[in-house]
C-alpha cells in the first residue's frame, strides 16, 4: 500500500458525515476541538462587550446609562462568562485539539464523551445566554455568595440560571478531565515514557486532576444552594442550623484552584513554545514539572485567603497566609526556568513570543501584587476594592489570555495549513498590551483610594474621576486590539496562502503530520526515544506517511490507536474507536430535560428525563465490545497486541477511576460540610437525632459485605471458564440490602425542611440511594451481556469495571449510614 | 515599602528577559550537558528556588507581626459597640448605655480601645472604616469582633464594602468620634 492510497483509505474510515450533519454527529477531537474553541472565542468576545459596558458606565461619575439592576447582571455575567464559559472550555479545546496530536495517537480515549461533554456545554452555555438577553440574568456577583443569592436576596429566577446553567456546564469539565486523564496516561506513541512526554501533557495532566478534585465542591455547593431555593432545604439560613459561611468554603474550595487551573495550561503552553521561539529546549524540564505538581497541590490548601475578612481565627489566618506566599515558589522556579531557556538558546522575536514576552511583563506584576495581598493586614484594607479587580486581571489576561494568543499564532498555521498575510496581529498585540496596562494599572491606585468593585457609579469629587475615565479609554483601545485579531483570523481563514509544514521548526509530534491534519492524524503511528523525536529524526512525518510505524494497514475499516503501558510507553493494546454517532448530542439533549426541568419547576420533567439518560446510556454501552475472543492481533513492525477490550484494565475501567475520584471529592465534600455545619454552624444541635431500626443496618451491612464479595466471586468464575450469573445474582441480591438500607435514612427524617441537619441527611442518604441504585443497574446490564456472550476469560473488562461501582456503592452506603445514625445511638 | 520590593523584583526580571535577548550573537550555544546543568543549577535553584523563599519568608514574618499587633488585647478603658447591618442600613447599639441605638452614626470616644461586634440581619456585609481599621465581614448568625481606635476627634467615613443588591453604593455609615468631654456627654445623653 503506497502513501497515497494509505491516505485515501484512512480518510474514508475516520472522515465525518458529510455537510452540516457532520457537525453534530462527529465525535473526532480535530473536529470538536475546533468546535469547543470556536464557541469559547465566541463566548469571550460576549464577555468582552459586557466589560466594555460596565467601562462605559463607570467611565463618569453619576452615570446614567445603567441603573444598578441591570449593572448588577452585567458584571455577574462578565464574570461568570469569562471563568465559565471561556477560560476553561478554551482549555479543553486546546487538549481536546492537540493532546492526541502531541501524544502521537489518532484520538482522545472516549471520542463520544467528548461529543457529550462539547454539547452540554453548549446547552448549558445557552441557558445562562438566554438568562441575559431576556433581562433576568443572575445579579448577585459571580462568587454568588448566598444569603444574597438565595431566596431571601434573589427571589427571582436569575440565581437559578446560575446554579443550573453552570453545573450543567461543568458536567463537560467532568468528562473532559476524565478523558484527558486517561488519554495521556494510556494514549500515546510507542516508547514515550512519562519522562518523555511533551511537557505541555504534564501540565493538562495536572491541570485535569486538579479539575477531577476542584470542581467537585462547586457542583456540591450548586447542588445545596438550588434545594434551598426550590424545596426550602435550609443548608445556608442560619435560623434553621444552616450557615452561609458553608457555601464560602465550598465555592472557594473550588474557587482558588480554579486560578491554578486557567493558569496552568497557559504555563503548558509558554514551556512549550518559548523554547521553540529560542530554538533551544526547556530548561529543567524536571523541576517544571515537579513544579507545576506543586503548583496544583498546593492550589488546594490556600482556599480560605478570599476569606481574609469573614472573621476566620488568626492561628488559621497566619497558616493560609503562609501558605498563599509558598505557592509563589513553583511561579518562581517556572518563571526563571523560562527565563533560563531564553538565555540558553538564541531567541527570535516572532509574534507568538511577543505575546510571551507580554505575559511576563504582565504576569509578574499579578503575582506580586498577589504576593501582596497574602499579606493579611494589607488584604484587610484592599480586599472588595478595585484593587483586588486590577489584580485578578493582571493574573487571569496575562496569566491565561496573553499565553493563550502565543498559542493562536503558533498553532494557527497548524490548524490551516497556511501561513500569515498581512501583518495585523503586530499591531493588535500593541493595541492590547497598551489598552490593558492603561486600564488596570491605574485601577490598583482607585482601589487604594478607596473605590470598591461592583459599584455601579460614583460620586463627582471622590477624586476617582480621571483614573476612571482614563481606565475606560485605554479599555476601548484594548477591545480594539481584539477585534483586530478576530479581522487577522478571518483573513488567515480566507486568504489562501500555503504554509510550509513544520514552519516553526519544532520537534513535536504534532509537526510530524500533514497540515492542516487529516481526520486520522498519523497514518502510521510513531515509535519515539526522546523528548523531542521530530527534531531527532526530521523525516518523520514522511516515514510515517508510508506506513512504516504502527498501524499502518487499516483493518476491516475500523478506527484503530494504541495504548501504551502509563510509566514506560510499551505498547499494550490496539483500541477501536466508535463510529460517527447522533448519539452524544442526542444524550446531552435528553440530559438538558433534567435542568430544565429544575429551571422551570417543571419536577414531572426531571424524572423524565432521567429514564431518557439511563436508556441512552445503555443503549452507549451496549455498543461497545464483541462476542468472541479474538486474541493477538498484527500492530504493525511486527509486534502482537490484543484488543484494549480483551485486556484485564480497559479504557473504560481506567475512566471509571477517574470519575470515582471526582465522586468520592463529592462525597468527601458532603461529609465535610456536614461536619463543619455541625461545629461552626449556630442553632444546633438540630431539635432530634434520626432513629432507625437495627434490623435495617444489620441488612445493610450484610449488602455490604456480600456485594463486594460476591462481584469478585462472578469475576473469578468469568476467568475460569464458567458462568458468571450466580455471582451477579448474588451481586444483585447484596445490592438490594444497599438500597434498603440507604432508604432508611430519608424515611426517619420526614421533613428535610425542618432544620440543615435534616437537609444534610437526606442528601447523603440521596446520594447513598443514588449510588445503590447505580450499581444494581450496572448489575443487571451485566447479567444481560453475559447471557448475550460479551463476558469471557479473556473479556473480564466490564466485570472490573462494575466491580469498581459495587465496592464504591457498599463504601458510600456505610459512610452514609454512619453520618445519619451513629449520633442518634451515640446519644 | 511592599510596593519598592515589588517594583524592584518586577525590574530585575524584566531586565533578565530583555538582556536575553541582546546575550547571544549567532554563535551556537554549547549545548552539552555540564552547560545544561550549570544552567539548571544558577537558573533555577538559584533564582528560581533560592531568591523567592528568602524573600517570602521576610515578608511572611513582618506580616505575621503586623498582624499579631493588629489583635484585640485586652485594655481596661475598652469601650464595646454593636454593629448590625442590614439592605441597606446600620444600626449601632450601645450595651453600655441600654436602650442607646443610633443609625448610621456610630459614636466612640477618641484615643481609646474599641470593640465593634458586628453581624447582620438579612445578607452578608462588610463593615469598613478604611482610616480606623481594616474589613471585618458581617455574617447572618455570627458575630465578629473588630478592635479599632481613633487617635484623634472627628468624623470618619465607613462604607459597607460586601457586595449586597441594588443598594449597595450608597450603603455607608460615618463614625464620629469624641473628645473626653463629648463622649462624656454622648453618655449621658445631652449629646446625639
Amino acid at each position: 500500500m503506497n502513501a497515497l492510497r494509505r491516505h485515501r483509505e484512512l480518510s474514508r474510515i475516520w472522515a465525518s458525515d458529510p455537510g452540516w450533519r457532520g457537525l453534530l454527529t462527529t465525535v473526532n477531537h480535530t473536529d470538536l476541538g475546533r468546535m469547543f474553541l470556536a464557541v469559547a472565542v465566541t463566548y469571550f468576545f460576549i464577555g468582552g462587550i459586557l466589560a466594555m459596558l460596565i467601562r462605559a458606565q463607570l467611565a463618569s461619575p453619576r452615570s446614567p446609562f445603567m441603573g444598578p439592576e441591570i449593572y448588577n447582571q452585567i458584571f455577574t455575567m462578565h464574570g461568570t462568562i469569562m471563568m465559565f464559559l471561556f477560560a476553561i472550555p478554551l482549555f479543553e479545546g486546546l487538549a481536546v485539539y492537540f493532546l492526541p496530536k502531541l501524544l502521537g495517537a489518532r484520538d482522545l480515549a472516549f471520542p463520544r464523551l467528548t461529543a457529550y461533554g462539547f454539547w452540554c456545554y453548549v446547552f448549558g452555555g445557552s441557558m445562562l445566554l438566554f438568562a441575559l438577553l431576556a433581562g433576568i440574568a443572575p445579579d448577585s456577583g459571580w462568587f454568588m455568595y448566598p444569603p444574597l443569592s438565595s431566596t431571601l436576596g434573589s427571589p427571582g429566577i436569575n440565581s437559578d440560571f446560575w446554579l443550573i446553567g453552570i453545573t450543567f456546564v461543568e458536567i463537560s469539565a467532568i468528562c473532559a478531565a476524565v478523558e484527558i486523564t486517561v488519554s495521556i496516561l494510556r494514549y500515546r506513541a510507542a516508547g514515550m515514557s512519562l519522562s518523555r512526554m511533551p511537557i505541555f501533557a504534564w501540565y493538562a495532566l495536572v491541570t485535569s486532576l486538579m479539575i477531577l478534585t476542584g470542581f467537585p465542591p462547586l457542583i456540591l455547593g450548586s447542588l445545596l444552594l438550588e434545594l434551598e431555593r426550590a424545596f426550602g432545604m435550609p443548608f445556608f439560613q442560619v435560623e434553621h442550623g444552616g450557615d452561609s459561611l458553608l457555601w464560602q468554603h465550598l465555592f472557594w474550595l473550588f474557587g482558588h484552584p480554579e486560578v491554578y487551573i486557567i493558569f496552568l495550561p497557559a504555563a503548558g503552553v509558554i514551556s512549550t513554545i518559548l523554547p521553540v521561539m529560542a530554538r533551544t529546549t526547556l530548561l529543567g524540564y524536571g523541576w517544571v514539572v515537579v513544579a507545576a505538581i506543586s503548583l496544583g497541590v498546593l492550589s488546594f490548601s490556600i482556599w480560605v485567603h478570599h476569606m481574609f475578612a469573614t472573621g476566620i481565627p488568626h492561628m488559621a489566618l497566619a497558616f493560609f497566609s503562609a501558605a498563599s506566599t509558598l505557592v509563589a515558589v513553583p511561579t518562581g522556579i517556572q518563571i526563571f526556568a523560562w527565563l533560563g531557556t531564553i538565555w540558553k538558546g538564541r531567541p527570535q522575536m516572532h509574534l507568538p513570543m511577543l505575546w510571551i514576552v507580554g505575559f511576563f511583563a504582565t504576569f509578574v506584576i499579578g503575582g506580586l501584587t498577589g504576593v501582596m495581598v497574602a499579606v493579611v493586614p494589607f488584604d484587610w484594607q484592599v480586599h472588595d476594592t478595585a484593587f483586588i479587580t486590577a489584580h485578578l486581571h493582571y493574573v487571569l489576561v496575562g496569566g491565561f489570555v496573553f499565553p493563550m494568543l502565543a498559542a493562536l499564532y503558533y498553532w494557527m498555521p497548524h490548524m490551516t495549513g497556511r501561513k500569515r498575510f498581512f501583518k495585523l496581529g503586530e499591531t493588535a498585540f500593541w493595541l492590547v498590551f497598551t489598552g490593558f496596562h492603561g486600564t488596570f494599572l491605574l485601577m490598583h491606585w482607585v482601589g487604594l483610594l478607596g473605590q470598591r468593585r461592583r459599584i455601579d457609579t460614583y460620586d463627582v469629587g471622590s477624586g476617582w474621576e480621571v483614573i476612571n475615565l482614563i481606565s475606560s479609554v485605554f479599555s476601548f483601545v484594548m477591545a480594539i486590539g481584539f477585534a483586530l485579531i478576530l479581522i487577522d483570523v478571518i483573513i488567515h481563514a480566507v486568504i489562501r496562502s500555503r504554509g510550509p509544514r513544520n514552519p516553526w521548526g519544532a520537534g513535536s509530534l504534532e509537526w510530524a503530520m500533514p497540515i492542516p491534519p487529516p481526520p486520522y492524524n498519523f497514518a502510521s503511528l510513531p515509535e519515539v526515544a526522546s523528548r523531542d523525536a521530530l527534531a531527532k529524526s526530521p523525516d518523520l512525518a514522511l516515514h510515517l506517511a508510508k506506513g512504516e510505524g504502527y498501524l499502518g494497514t487499516p483493518r476491516d475499516g475500523l478506527r484503530e490507536t494504541l495504548t501504551v503501558d502509563t510509566a514506560t510507553g510499551r505498547p499494550n493494546g490496539i483500541v477501536v474507536f466508535p463510529k460517527n454517532t447522533a448519539l452524544p448530542i442526542l444524550m446531552a439533549f435528553v440530559t438538558g430535560g433534567i435542568f430544565l426541568g429544575m429551571l422551570i419547576k417543571a419536577y414531572w420533567l426531571v424524572p423524565l428525563a432521567g429514564a431518557g439518560v439511563v436508556a441512552f446510556a445503555l443503549r452507549w454501552v451496549w455498543g461497545l465490545g464483541h462476542r468472541r475472543d479474538r486474541g493477538l492481533q498484527d500492530a504493525g513492525r511486527g509486534l502482537m497486541l490484543p484488543f484494549a477490550s480483551e485486556t484485564a484494565d480497559p479504557p473504560g475501567w481506567w475512566g471509571s477511576v477517574f470519575l470515582l475520584i471526582a465522586n468520592a471529592t463529592f462525597f468527601g465534600c458532603l461529609i465535610f460540610g456536614y461536619a463543619f455545619l455541625w461545629t461552626v454552624a449556630p442553632n444546633w444541635p438540630p431539635p432530634a437525632w434520626a432513629v432507625t431500626d437495627l434490623r435495617w443496618l444489620g441488612l445493610a451491612l450484610a449488602g455490604a459485605v456480600t456485594a463486594p464479595l460476591a462481584i469478585r466471586w462472578a469475576t473469578v468464575a468469568l476467568g475460569r471458564d464458567r458462568s458468571a450469573l450466580p455471582g451477579l445474582v448474588a451481586t444483585l441480591t447484596g445490592v438490594g440490602a444497599l438500597l434498603a438500607g440507604a432508604a432508611t435514612i430519608p424515611l426517619s427524617l420526614p421533613d428535610p425542611t425542618r432544620h440543615a441537619y435534616d437537609a444534610t441527611l437526606w442528601v447523603i442518604g440521596g446520594y447513598a440511594l443514588f449510588h445503590a441504585a447505580l450499581a444494581a443497574l450496572m448489575t443487571g446490564f451485566l447479567v444481560a451481556r453475559a447471557t448475550a456472550g460479551f463476558l469471557s476469560a479473556r473479556r473480564l473488562g466490564e466485570a472490573r469495571i462494575v466491580r469498581l461501582w459495587v465496592d464504591y456503592a457498599a463504601l458510600v452506603t456505610l459512610a452514609a449510614l454512619a453520618a445519619a445514625f451513629a449520633p442518634g445511638l451515640l446519644s | 515599602m511592599l510596593l519598592a520590593g515589588a517594583g524592584l523584583i518586577f525590574v530585575l526580571v524584566m531586565a533578565l528577559l530583555l538582556l536575553a535577548f541582546r546575550a547571544r550573537g549567532a554563535d551556537e550555544p554549547a549545548a552539552d550537558a555540564r552547560h545544561e546543568r550549570r544552567h539548571e543549577r544558577r537558573w533555577i535553584i538559584g533564582l528560581g528556588l533560592v531568591f523567592p523563599v528568602t524573600v517570602l519568608s521576610a515578608l511572611l514574618a513582618y506580616g505575621l507581626v503586623i498582624g499579631e499587633r493588629l489583635l484585640p488585647r485586652t485594655a481596661p478603658d475598652l469601650v464595646t459597640v454593636e454593629a448590625e447591618a442590614r439592605q441597606w442600613a446600620w444600626r449601632f447599639a450601645y450595651p453600655d448605655l441600654p436602650g442607646r441605638e443610633t443609625e448610621d452614626i456610630l459614636h466612640i470616644p477618641a484615643g481609646r480601645p474599641v470593640d465593634v461586634l458586628i453581624t447582620t440581619v438579612d445578607v452578608i456585609h462588610s463593615f469598613w472604616v478604611p482610616r480606623l481599621a481594616g474589613k471585618l465581614d458581617a455574617i447572618p448568625g455570627h458575630v465578629n469582633v473588630l478592635r479599632l481606635e481613633a487617635d484623634a476627634p472627628g468624623d470618619y467615613a465607613g462604607v459597607s464594602a460586601e457586595f449586597s443588591g441594588t443598594g449597595y453604593r450608597n450603603h455607608r455609615f460615618t463614625v464620629t468620634a469624641h473628645d473626653a468631654a463629648g463622649w462624656s456627654a454622648f453618655v449621658a445623653g445631652t449629646a446625639p
